[in-house]
């Protein structure tokens, strides 16, 4: 036994971060590979209408341009046998394919259309200028309102309709359903379209051995689906691709599997038989990288005057954009979570996914729960203020009591301990509540164009949801050497949240070896075939859990080599990790360290841990803000949080998850919008356009602790990762609404624009301006 | 092609380059100084951000014949030639101001220059001073943290402590 202190729950420094702040992360830009030499360079011809048919491409200017090896179309990849791919579930409409180049048709702008190959990295960005597309303009159907009316025709010609999916059954509705409720208040409000917008835009890098094996280098979340993404789409064999992972310059739900320019990207290398690099501009990025949200929710709700809900209802519309993604998927999590934490009697939900002439919408941070978590508490803020009662006494009445055996709601989602009441009281004391209800009444009775807003939100979330049979799991190998160092492989896949340092400290807890002598390796399909990669908030609960327990079965396996070392019964040994040696009980002189027992034989254990079911973090937001009537400003004054996501590793790295997220939830509510115009051309393909937030634009936040640990794994921890981003919109909408609700304001859709907000006060005030 | 004479993290450098060569693509392309990345093509991110005549500047925004006899230097650059990074690399480091780290070079070089100009900023000061560099995955909270902690560090701790907001 050790006597020194556990170094779990401890503030450990990340052991990744010197290479990041002084050579720089070696994303995939920055590959630098003799597989690579050589390589030239792809760039994509866009669509620049949402709409039409292509009439024509000419490449013959393109070819002519310097340094330009070849031009590929649709036609090219049609010869090589290459097929547009069906939507990814079989309830999605079959006939929705997506092309790799677009043929026939361009359905958004932005989709590639051809792929130009050139020497050197300027050359492409000239060349593509002299691909001439000939376009024969159709109705963009620009609105998931018009892909419903059909007004504007349909996206896929073939599909017979723009309905890609439906989750639940409209028609089982319940005519009773709001039976017996005094207050009943129903309001449609946009969950808008948003850009995940990681730092680093899409990129790739592809060589094809002389062995006739692929390797690319694609940012990614979790190599494998990377993998099965890439031979799906060229129709490989498995043991022919290789994908490796460079570091990832931040993912958020946007960069699993892999995108069509890869497929394209690993195509040409093979065609041109010379390695291959494509990265994407900003511009780029934020017209064909998968946008977040983009829902439309009908939310309705009911109960008695003093504040006790009865009844709920959510009716989604889903943007999938052009092709069915990801998104055209996330409503059925929204109505996964449709009652988050409260205790709601009766409650029902549908969805309808439609496709549109945009950039097709995936997961995006939370995907699917910020939209359920954002409009329960949109519609709890709606019931409090139609009844006349506190939003805090809502929640308090309607929150479900505290639980620890787990709690199966009526959308089949099985809650595995949830303390809601607590968090939200935690919340409400560390913001001091009371006083601000007194500065809000204060500056209302005196007018002051800068009103206070106070917002709140309870939340739940699902988090490590299962995905292989046999429930959610997640493998880890560990590895101790004979010089006393650890090698750790993971089917996780860290693109920042510090993987290297946590898997560390776990063996390094169980192990007794420093965590400057573990190495934690991932995203190498050759060196770990199989893996989940991150994303669902799922690594440390599972992927972490994993690598607990496979140090855990080394020590056994190793206690069987110490007593035959030490010829003694394996069990009169005990383990100090404060030596990382065996020893005799009672006899601490007769031992053997534990790397000595890798000398003979290798010493490692591949374990696979699988968790009873998904985990359910929770918590309770408070966002002030100030808003200025007069103009419609929102001053995001603070946030402050209780997440709850069990037992915390690393507090440091926990609290970097949670600022990260209530930050970009913030923004959601506030700040950032995707916009099209009515002919489905982007208003917001730039960072000069698209209001990215800024440092000026977000206090520092008030991070309150609360760890309620599940039983589902050994480390009694949950998800962390997506937690932020889901409290926080629901608080900060809750605020802006809260601040100018005594002038008759009983909604305003996100992001609360100056103009939105205005609008709200001038028509609220009964003006002809609005 | 024109040549450019120019200094580069302390190192006498002389190249022949296209007159539309950006100093952000010189430096990774032609060094292999990779620290600097470019994150967007409005100017908008700052992660290419190096020091120009010690000066903060977006290097996707130069071309590299401005550079012409001048002095850049690098996230690289701030590192000692005996491995130690800089008092504000390390404050990045201490007070997790960096995750996937693709903004982390051109956030440091931008907090070098505006402790250089401001050793004692307020929490605000910082926050106006790198709105031009985005970050994704901290929500700033831990940048400010860092920079605030290195220019009490550099002003040997002479700075009044900020309110420690975080609970």
């Amino acid at each position: 036994m050790s006597m020194r202190g556990s170094i779990l729950g401890t503030r450990v420094l990340r052991t990744e971060d010197p290479g990041f702040l002084s050579t720089g992360g070696v994303y995939a830009e920055d590959v630098q590979d003799e597989r690579l030499a050589g390589a030239c360079y792809v760039h994509f011809v866009r669509s620049t209408v949402a709409h039409a048919k292509i009439s024509g491409i000419d490449v013959s200017a393109a070819l002519e341009a310097p340094g330009v090896l070849a031009v590929y179309t649709a036609r090219d990849l049609a010869d090589a046998g290459l097929k547009p791919l069906p939507p990814m579930m079989p309830n999605m409409n079959q006939a929705m394919k997506q092309p790799l180049l677009a043929g026939d048709v361009v359905r958004f702008v932005g989709e590639p259309v051809a792929a130009v190959v050139t020497e050197e990295m300027y050359q492409g960005e000239d060349a593509i200028e002299l691909v001439d597309v000939d376009y024969d303009i159709l109705p963009a159907v620009a609105t998931m309102h018009q892909a419903l009316s059909g007004e504007r025709g349909l996206v896929f010609a073939d599909a017979g309709t723009n309905v890609v999916c439906t989750f639940g059954d409209a028609s089982a509705s319940s005519p009773d359903l709001f039976d017996g409720c005094e207050v009943v208040v129903s309001e449609v409000i946009q969950n808008q379209r948003v850009a995940p917008a990681p730092m680093e835009s899409r990129s790739g890098a592809a060589a094809w051995g002389e062995d006739g094996r692929l390797t690319a280098w694609i940012p990614n979340q979790g190599a494998q689906g990377t993998k099965g993404a890439i031979t799906g789409m060229l129709g490989l064999k498995p043991e022919d691709v290789r994908i490796i992972t460079p570091d990832v310059g931040g993912a958020f739900g946007a960069k699993f599997g892999a995108d069509t320019e890869h497929a394209v990207l690993c195509w040409v290398a093979r065609q041109l038989g010379r390695p291959a690099r494509w990265s994407e501009t900003r511009n780029e990025n934020l017209l064909v990288m998968p946008h977040g949200r983009a829902q439309e929710q009908k939310i309705t709700i009911g109960g008695t005057k003093d504040g006790t809900v009865l009844a709920y209802r959510i009716e989604i519309t889903q943007d999938c954009g052009a092709y069915p993604k990801a998104g055209a998927f996330l409503p059925s999590l929204t109505r996964l979570m449709t009652p988050g934490p409260y205790h709601i009697p009766r409650a029902e939900s549908w969805s309808t996914s439609v496709v549109t002439n945009t950039t097709p919408v995936g997961a995006y941070r939370g995907a699917g729960r910020p939209e359920a978590a954002a409009a329960v508490d949109r519609a709890i803020d709606l019931f409090a203020d139609a009844a006349g009662v506190d939003p805090a006494d809502v929640r308090r009445k309607n929150l479900l009591p505290k639980f620890t055996e787990p709690h199966t709601t009526a959308f089949g989602a099985k809650y595995d301990s949830g303390d809601y009441a607590t968090a939200l009281e935690k919340a409400l004391a560390a913001a001091d509540y009371p006083g601000l209800l007194a500065e809000q009444a204060k500056r209302r009775a005196s007018g002051d164009p800068l009103q206070l807003g106070i917002g709140l939100s309870s939340y739940v979330e699902i988090t490590g949801p299962g995905g292989e049979a046999g429930g959610p799991n997640e493998n880890g190998t560990v590895e101790v050497h004979p010089d006393g160092t650890a090698t750790v492989l993971t089917g996780t896949s860290p693109h920042g949240q510090g993987h290297q340092t946590v898997w560390a400290m776990l063996v390094s807890e169980e192990l007794g070896i420093p965590i400057e002598k573990i190495t934690v390796k991932w995203g190498d399909t050759d060196l770990v075939p199989k893996g989940g990669g991150t994303g669902g908030s799922r690594s440390l609960q599972l992927g972490g859990a994993a690598v607990q327990q496979a140090s855990r079965e080394l020590l056994d396996v190793a206690r069987e080599r110490a007593a035959a070392a030490l010829e003694a019964a394996p069990a009169d040994l005990v383990f100090d990790t404060e030596t990382s040696a065996f020893s005799v009980k009672g006899d601490p002189d007769v031992s053997v360290p534990l790397s000595s027992l890798a000398e003979s034989e290798r010493l490692f254990v591949r374990s696979v841990f699988t968790a009873p079911g998904p985990t359910f973090p929770f918590g309770s937001h408070v966002a002030v803000v100030e808003v200025d009537t007069e103009t419609g400003k929102v001053f995001l004054r603070r946030v402050v949080t209780v997440d709850d996501a069990g037992t915390v590793m690393n507090p440091l790295l926990a609290e970097g998850q949670r600022h990260g997220g209530i930050a970009q939830g913030a923004a959601q509510a506030f700040l950032e919008e995707v916009v099209y115009d009515d002919d489905g051309n982007p208003l917001t393909a730039t960072f000069a356009d698209y209001p990215f937030l800024s440092a000026t634009e977000v206090p520092s936040f008030e991070l309150v602790d609360m760890e309620t640990p599940t039983s589902y794994n050994p480390l009694g921890a949950k998800g962390i990762g997506e937690a932020g981003s889901i409290g926080a919109t629901p608080a900060v909408q809750n605020a802006v609404i809260d601040a100018v609700s005594h002038l008759g304001v009983t909604h305003i859709d996100m992001p609360t624009s100056p103009q939105r907000v205005w609008r709200a006060i001038v028509a609220a005030s009964g003006s002809k301006e609005a | 092609m024109t040549e450019i004479k120019l200094t580069v993290n302390g190192t006498a450098r002389s190249d022949e380059v296209e007159p539309r060569l950006l100093l952000v693509h010189y430096l990774r392309e032609n060094l292999g100084l990779r620290a600097a990345n470019v994150g967007c093509d409005t100017t908008s991110c700052g992660a290419c951000t190096v020091l120009l005549d010690g000066e903060s500047v977006k290097s996707c925004t130069v071309l590299a014949v401005q550079a012409n006899g001048r002095s850049v230097t690098t996230a690289e650059g701030l590192v000692a030639e005996d491995g130690t990074m800089s008092a504000v690399q390390q404050a990045f480091r201490e007070h997790h101001g960096l995750q996937c780290g693709f903004c982390t070079p051109g956030m440091v070089m931008a907090s070098t220059s505006l402790l250089a100009e401001n050793p004692h900023p307020t929490e605000q000061e910082v926050r106006e001073g790198l709105e031009g560099n985005f970050c994704r995955c901290t929500g700033y909270h831990n940048i400010v943290r860092a920079v605030l902690a290195a220019a009490d560090k550099l002003s040997g701790g002479s700075a009044p402590a900020e309110p420690e907001v975080t609970a």
